[in-house]
C-alpha cells in the first residue's frame, strides 16, 4: 500500500508558491508582448503588401504546426549553434512571446476582417486619421469581438508555460522538479501543482473578467 | 564521443516519428470513446452527470498536459502498477482527449436544432435510438472540422511523453543530439517532421471548415 507523504510539499510551500509568482509574472509578460506581436502580424496579414503576408504566412503555419517542446528546445540549444545565445529564462519568454503571437495573429486577424467595411468608411467620412480609425474603429471592436478566445489562448499559454522548466528556466514547474530531485515525493508534489495550475487558471479567467467588463462592455449596437 | 550527424540518424528520427503517430492514435481512439461518453454525459438529463462531464472537462481543460502526464506516471505507482512511460503517455493523453473532445462534441450536440429531438421524441424513438439515427449524425457533420483541429493539438501534446522518458519523435532527436551535438540541424529535422504530420491535417481542418460555413449560410 502506498504511503502518502504531503509533508515535503507542506515544508516547502514557500518555494511553491515563489514558483507561482514567477509563473504569473512570465505569463503576464509573455501575454503582453504577444499581444503586441499578433497585432503586428495581424495588420500585416490585413495589409497589401505580399510578401510582407506571405512571411507571416510562413511564421504562423510553422509555429501553428510544430510543438512548443520543439520549438524550445531549437531556441535554446539549436540557435547558440548559429550565434543566437541567450538565458534560460530569456529563451522561455521569447519561445512563448513567439508561440502565441502566432495563435494571436490569426486570432486578431479574424478580429479585425469582422469589422464592417462600412464603419471604416464612416470613420474617414468623420474625418479620422487613419491611425485613429485603425484604433477606434477597427482595432478595438476586433479585440472586442474575439476577446474570448483570445483570452482563452493566454490561459493556455499560462499552461503551456510549464513546459519551460524542461530547458530549467524559473517557473512553478521548475521549483516542482527542484523539490522533487530533493525528497522524491513525486506524486504528492505533482498533485498540488496541478492544483495550483488550476487556481492560476481560474485567477487568470476572473481576471479576464474583470478586464472586459471594464474595457470591453460598451453598446455594441443600437 | 561526438561523432556526425549522418543519414543513419536521420533514419533513427523517422522510425521513432511511428511512435508518435502510434501515441496519437491511442489517444485519439481512446479520446473518442471517453469524449463521446462526456458529451452524452454533458448533454443529458441527469443533473450529476452533467455535472461530473463539466468538472472533467473543467479540471483537464484547466490544468497543464505536462502535470497530467507526471501526476499520471507516478500515480501509476500509487496503483500499485509497474512505471511504464507509453502506459502513462497513452493514459494521461487519453484523458486529454476525452475532455477536449467531450467539449467539442457537446457544442456539436448542442448545436443540433432541439425540434429535432423533439420531432425525434414524438415518433416515441427511445433515447439510444434518438442519439444514433438523428442527433449524433447532424453532430457529427458540424464537429468534424474542429476534430481534425483538435488532432493537430494532439499529435503536438505527444512531444511531451518525451518528458516522462518515452522514445518518440521529440525523444529520438534529443537522443541524436546528445551524440552529435548539432541542435541546429537535428531540432530542424525533428520540427519539420512534425510539420509535415500536422500541416495537411491543418489544410484539411480549414478546408472543411470553410465549406461548412458556406453550407449554412446558404
Amino acid at each position: 500500500m502506498y504511503q502518502f507523504n504531503f509533508q515535503p510539499v507542506v515544508d516547502s510551500m514557500d518555494l511553491l508558491l515563489h514558483g507561482a509568482w514567477l509563473t504569473v509574472r512570465l505569463s503576464l509578460m509573455a501575454m503582453a508582448l504577444g499581444l503586441i506581436v499578433s497585432v503586428l502580424g495581424a495588420i500585416g496579414k490585413t495589409s497589401g503588401i505580399r510578401p510582407v503576408r506571405w512571411l507571416i504566412d510562413v511564421y504562423v503555419e510553422v509555429i501553428r504546426n510544430t510543438p512548443f517542446l520543439v520549438q524550445i528546445f531549437f531556441i535554446f540549444f539549436g540557435l547558440p549553434a548559429v550565434g543566437v545565445s541567450m538565458s534560460a529564462n530569456t529563451a522561455a519568454l521569447v519561445a512563448l512571446v513567439i508561440n502565441v503571437g502566432a495563435y494571436g495573429t490569426e486570432i486578431i486577424r479574424a478580429g479585425i476582417e469582422s469589422v464592417p467595411q462600412g464603419q471604416i468608411e464612416a470613420g474617414r467620412a468623420l474625418g479620422l486619421s487613419p491611425a485613429k480609425i485603425f484604433r477606434y474603429v477597427v482595432l478595438k471592436p476586433a479585440l472586442r469581438n474575439i476577446y474570448p478566445s483570445l483570452t482563452s489562448q493566454f490561459i493556455y499559454l499560462m499552461l503551456t508555460s510549464s513546459v519551460v522548466s524542461v530547458i530549467s528556466a524559473n517557473d512553478l514547474a521548475s521549483a516542482g522538479a527542484d523539490l522533487n530531485a530533493q525528497t522524491f515525493a513525486s506524486f504528492e508534489i505533482y498533485l498540488v501543482l496541478t492544483i495550483m495550475y488550476f487556481l492560476l487558471s481560474l485567477g487568470f479567467s476572473a481576471l479576464f473578467a474583470v478586464i472586459r467588463r471594464l474595457f470591453f462592455t460598451y453598446p455594441a449596437s443600437r | 564521443m561526438i561523432r556526425e550527424f549522418s543519414s543513419a540518424d536521420v533514419l533513427f528520427i523517422m522510425s521513432a516519428a511511428r511512435w508518435t503517430l502510434i501515441l496519437s492514435a491511442i489517444a485519439f481512439l481512446g479520446g473518442a470513446i471517453g469524449g463521446l461518453s462526456i458529451a452524452l454525459a454533458r448533454t443529458s438529463h441527469g443533473k450529476w452527470l452533467r455535472r461530473i462531464a463539466a468538472w472533467f472537462i473543467q479540471v483537464f481543460q484547466g490544468t497543464p498536459l505536462l502535470m497530467q502526464l507526471f501526476l499520471v506516471y507516478f500515480g501509476l505507482a500509487v496503483v500499485g502498477l509497474p512505471i511504464n512511460p507509453l502506459l502513462a503517455a497513452a493514459v494521461a493523453l487519453t484523458l486529454h482527449a476525452s475532455a477536449y473532445l467531450g467539449e467539442i462534441w457537446r457544442g456539436a450536440i448542442e448545436a443540433v436544432p432541439s425540434g429535432q429531438t423533439e420531432a425525434a421524441t414524438a415518433l416515441a424513438l427511445s433515447y439510444p435510438d434518438r442519439m444514433r439515427h438523428v442527433v449524433l449524425p447532424q453532430a457529427l457533420r458540424i464537429a468534424t472540422a474542429p476534430t481534425v483541429g483538435f488532432l493537430v493539438q494532439l499529435i503536438k501534446g505527444t512531444s511531451l511523453a518525451s518528458i516522462i522518458g518515452f522514445t518518440e519523435l521529440t525523444r529520438a532527436g534529443q537522443i541524436v543530439n546528445n551524440a552529435t551535438f548539432k541542435p541546429f540541424l537535428v531540432f530542424g529535422t525533428v520540427a519539420a517532421i512534425y510539420f509535415i504530420l500536422c500541416w495537411p491535417l491543418s489544410l484539411l481542418a480549414r478546408h472543411m471548415e470553410t465549406r461548412m460555413r458556406r453550407a449554412i449560410t446558404r
